[in-house]
């Protein structure tokens, strides 16, 4: 059983996100702030009509960014709602097979993101839950 | 093959919720051809359909209720009430199958063959005592032709939508371009053409997204049936203004909340029938639905003629759920009490029912209603009914709005919960600064302030002469927003915002500007809320325990003005209660105004040499022992008053004069009022005697009423014993020669020579004898 994955790179790993989820890769232009929403809200962002409310990938994570924000962005849509998640940068869509756990313990934000692991030509990536990630952090604390 | 059979799901269904109210209609009056023929129209279609699907269970239901119907139609059997429930059986099993049909599930219910029965059984019965069929069908009367129309799918709509929506902004961005870039007339010409098209087709396309009302409708007959029939009661709904036209997705923002509401009115609203009956009103219930426009709104009102609201109740409830303590409590208002309707926990049901009651809904009613940007009015009389009202914007996407900034930060601010904007300069608008938080002073009034930039977490650029925009929050008291700069008015198309951004509990939506740029809708309420102004409390504080506190130092008095157009006041305590009346049950009678409330003739006071409209509005005042009406125009209000008054110059119906808000008022003497009536005494059966003659016509019919008007029994001649007993004894002058020892005899002379040493009253002395009475009244009273 296998499912096509982007695989895109966000600090410094090779992380999938199921292509079925996603709608489009873009680039981001001006992000509005968004005053007083959870750290991890970067903002929103005009796609065409639509406005996108922008999840910074590393914050819902809770890893440090090193240096400014990439505006390179993947697209996705939850119950009704689009969502841009920034990622450092989008490599390639191919075909993965899902794992059996690995045994291996993910480290911090990395365990609560993560859908599993899936393999494609003989790599294992990370398969970010999506509903996690737009969350963010503090939808375990509540 | 499964095109074809989204399609006949669909149209079945359509056709369904179409027959809600035919099938309510029908079962009012089962002869009626015109309800017959659509509903026979649609099992035909169905059978017609299951045919062609080679679904046999449907076919076989479908053809049994066709065959029935289609007997009632020809006149061969009459319709009955056992062949509309057998009918109604089938249509729901059609429903469900076609549901189950639909999620592509076997459908699981029990055998069609009792519900085939049922429709035959009847047939038996009928049959049997058949005299009275239908006359045989003629044309179909309500062959109209339908308009044409396709089914659209609503993503397709969406993407239309947007796909304009793009277009518009594409369009503004080349008006920029244009305007930066000299460029040739005809250029323009031909861009003002493209231009304007848009425009149209914009609005083209915004007309797809509108429904008519009846969708929403169109199922609540067959509801409201079956929740009275599951409840034992009698409703009947009356539902207007189905052709008003709303967007789409408003309706079903409102679908959920107006069922909510129906449902309470028939469980909590209407009455039992016998509990109407007592009560003197019909025993079948009134819901009625309606809509209307107004302007940029739309109103669903939603009335019953039930019970009303318990505003007792609902504070006792919310006391004992802790929101609301006991002191507090006292000094809410009626519209107060019934607001606590809408608080999470309370509810006036005496029991939980499984339709409702359980104190969730009314608060999620509201909070769904505000979040389109809609407003619930309540309103409730007890034993008279209770009537809700939604009132939602006419479309849930385009706002008119403020666009404000504060550090370049762009904010939206929907205009219709803006009361004012002030600017902070000059005399009018000061700021103070009470212990951390700021108050706006305008022009007098103190109105709790934030500071937007605050709010938001940057720092302030302009301390000095911020501007202020008022707001109104729907059901909140007045706060004043301080912002940098107030940019430009615009109508905004606004979406629902992620979750996680109306977490913040600040915004209601996010909207694109016309530069293309992402902007945020400010909810007013959420703004009060978060910067930490509890409108409610404001709201209460403001209005309730001040008026306690000065109720216990001064009374009450109801201010009212007068038919005269003069304002006057009276004492609260003495006030009974407020009623209008027919301008026909007023009568001059008798030397003065009375008027007639429920066979009691009241004595009727500030209306003399008023001209009297169709209706009048009194209030009824009581000295504790006897009533009287006083006219009036209107209640202004009810306020405490304590303030010395001017006296009047002469004892009348006004003790003088006094200020209340500034304005002169006249204070009625209720003394002077209550003792001005032509007070007949009135003991009851300890009322003193009195004895006339026997035999004495005069006195018998002349003398009599006036003893009796001032209080006094009556027994002509009389015994031995009631003699004894009687405080005064009429006796005819001419009989007697000689002076009465007992004092209680009174000589009634006629117009003779009164006859010296022998004290008598003349016949027509009427002082003399009023005199003579109202003597012996107190002694008469005693010796009682």
């Amino acid at each position: 059983m296998s499912d096509l994955v982007l695989i895109v790179r966000l600090a410094g790993e090779r992380v999938a996100f199921l292509v079925d989820l996603v709608a489009s890769v873009v680039e981001l232009d001006d992000i509005a702030p968004v005053p007083r929403a959870a750290p991890h809200i970067a903002g929103l962002a005009a796609l065409r009509s639509r406005v996108l409310t922008v999840i910074d990938a590393y914050r819902s994570i809770g890893l440090e960014r090193p240096g400014t924000a990439s505006r390179e962005a993947v697209i996705v849509e939850l119950d009704g709602h689009p969502y841009a998640v920034t990622v450092d940068g989008v490599d390639d869509v191919v075909e993965a097979v899902a794992t059996g756990p690995l045994g291996a313990q993910l480290q911090g934000g990395w365990l609560r993101v993560a859908a599993g692991t899936v393999e494609s030509d003989g790599d294992i990536l990370l398969l970010i839950d999506v509903a996690a990630l737009i969350a963010g952090p503090q939808a375990i604390a509540a | 093959m499964d095109d074809l059979i989204q399609d006949f799901i669909a149209e079945t269904r359509e056709m369904l919720t179409a027959l809600g109210g035919e099938i309510v209609a029908w079962e009012a009056d089962p002869d009626d051809r015109s309800r017959i023929d659509v509903i026979f129209r649609f099992v035909h279609t169905v059978k017609g359909n299951c045919g062609f699907f080679e679904l046999p269970r449907l076919q076989a239901l479908s053809h049994a209720a066709e065959d029935a119907l289609s007997d009632v139609r020809a006149g061969r059997r009459h319709a009955d009430q056992a062949l509309v429930s057998a009918v109604l059986a089938v249509i729901d099993r059609i429903g469900e199958m076609v549901m189950a049909l639909e999620q592509g599930e076997e459908f699981a219910g029990s055998a069609d063959q009792p519900l085939i029965d049922a429709l035959s059984e009847s047939q038996g019965l009928e049959r049997s005592g058949s005299a009275h069929g239908l006359p045989p069908a003629s044309a179909a009367s309500t062959n109209t032709q339908p308009l044409r129309t396709i089914r659209l799918s609503v993503d397709l709509l969406d993407r239309m939508m947007s796909g304009v929506s793009d277009l518009v902004l594409a369009r503004n961005e080349l008006t920029r371009r244009l305007r930066e870039t000299p460029a040739d007339a005809a250029i323009h010409t031909a861009f003002d053409a493209v231009s304007a098209n848009i425009a149209e087709m914009r609005e083209a396309i915004t007309r797809t997204r509108m429904q008519r009302v009846e969708n929403l409708f169109a199922a609540l007959p067959r509801m409201v049936r079956n929740l009275a029939a599951e409840l034992g009661k009698q409703v009947v709904v009356a539902v207007d203004g189905g052709d008003v036209e709303l967007d789409r997705e408003m309706i079903e923002m409102i679908r959920d909340p107006l069922t909510h509401i129906i449902r309470n009115a028939v469980d909590h609203g209407i009455e039992a029938p016998d509990v109407r009956r007592s009560a003197g009103k019909p025993e079948t219930g009134m819901l009625k639905v309606s809509a209307r426009q107004t302007g940029n709104q739309i109103l669903i009102e939603i009335a019953d003629d039930g019970r009303g609201i318990d505003g007792d109740r609902l504070v006792e409830h919310a006391v004992a759920s802790g929101t609301l303590d006991q002191k507090s409590a006292a000094g809410l208002s009626e519209a107060q009490r019934n607001a606590l309707m809408f608080q999470a926990g309370v509810s006036t049901a005496a029991q939980v029912t499984a339709i409702s009651g359980r104190g969730v809904g009314m608060d999620v009613v509201r909070a769904n209603i505000e979040r389109i940007g809609g407003v619930v009015d309540l309103e409730s009389r007890k034993n008279r009914g209770t009537k809700i009202t939604l009132r939602v914007p006419l479309t849930l996407t385009i706002i008119p709005a403020l666009i404000v900034s504060v550090a370049d930060q762009t904010f939206a601010i929907p205009r219709s919960a803006i009361e004012e904007i002030v600017r902070c300069k000059g005399e009018a608008v000061h700021i103070e600064h009470v212990g951390g938080s700021a108050i706006a002073k305008v022009r007098g009034r103190r109105i709790p302030m934030l500071s937007l930039a605050d709010l938001i977490g940057v720092t302030r650029r302009d301390e000095d002469s911020p501007t202020l925009i008022l707001l109104k929050p729907a059901g909140g008291d007045v706060f004043a927003l301080a912002v940098e700069c107030v940019h430009d008015h615009e109508e905004l198309v606004v979406k629902p915002a992620a979750p996680a951004v109306m977490a913040t509990g600040l915004y209601a939506g996010t909207t694109l500007a016309d530069n293309g740029r992402p902007i945020l809708l400010l909810d007013a309420a959420g703004v009060a809320a978060t910067g930490g102004i509890s409108l409610d409390a404001a709201a209460s504080h403001e209005a309730a325990p001040p008026v306690q506190e000065r109720a216990e130092a001064a009374p009450l008095v109801l201010l009212f003005r007068g038919l005269d157009g003069v304002n006057h006041a009276v004492r609260l305590a003495l006030v009974d209660r407020i009623e209008e009346v027919p301008a026909s049950a007023v009568q001059y009678g008798a030397g003065r105004l009375r008027v007639v409330i429920a066979d009691r003739i009241l004595d009727l006071d500030g209306c003399e040499g008023q001209t009297l409209g169709p209706k009048l509005r009194l209030v009824r005042m009581s000295d504790g022992a006897s009533e009287l009406a006083y006219g009036f125009s209107e209640v202004i209000d009810i306020v405490p008053h304590d303030t010395s008054i001017s006296p009047a110059h002469a004892p009348g119906p006004v003790a003088g004069v006094t200020l209340i808000g500034g304005e002169l008022v006249e204070l009625l003497d209720p003394h002077f009022i209550f003792a001005a009536r032509d007070l007949g005494a009135d003991f009851g059966a300890a009322a003193p005697l009195c004895i006339l003659p026997s035999g004495d016509s005069w006195m018998e019919n002349l003398l009599r009423p006036l003893v009796e008007s001032a209080g006094y029994r009556v027994i002509i001649g009389g015994d031995k014993e009631q003699r004894g007993n009687a405080a005064i004894i009429f006796r005819n002058a001419e009989n007697v020669r000689e002076a009465q020892d007992d004092p209680r005899t009174i000589l009634i002379r006629n117009n003779g020579p009164p006859t010296a040493g022998v004290e008598t009253v003349h016949r027509y002395d009427r002082v003399g004898l009023l005199k003579v009475l109202a003597s012996h009244l107190a002694t008469g009273a005693r010796r009682a």
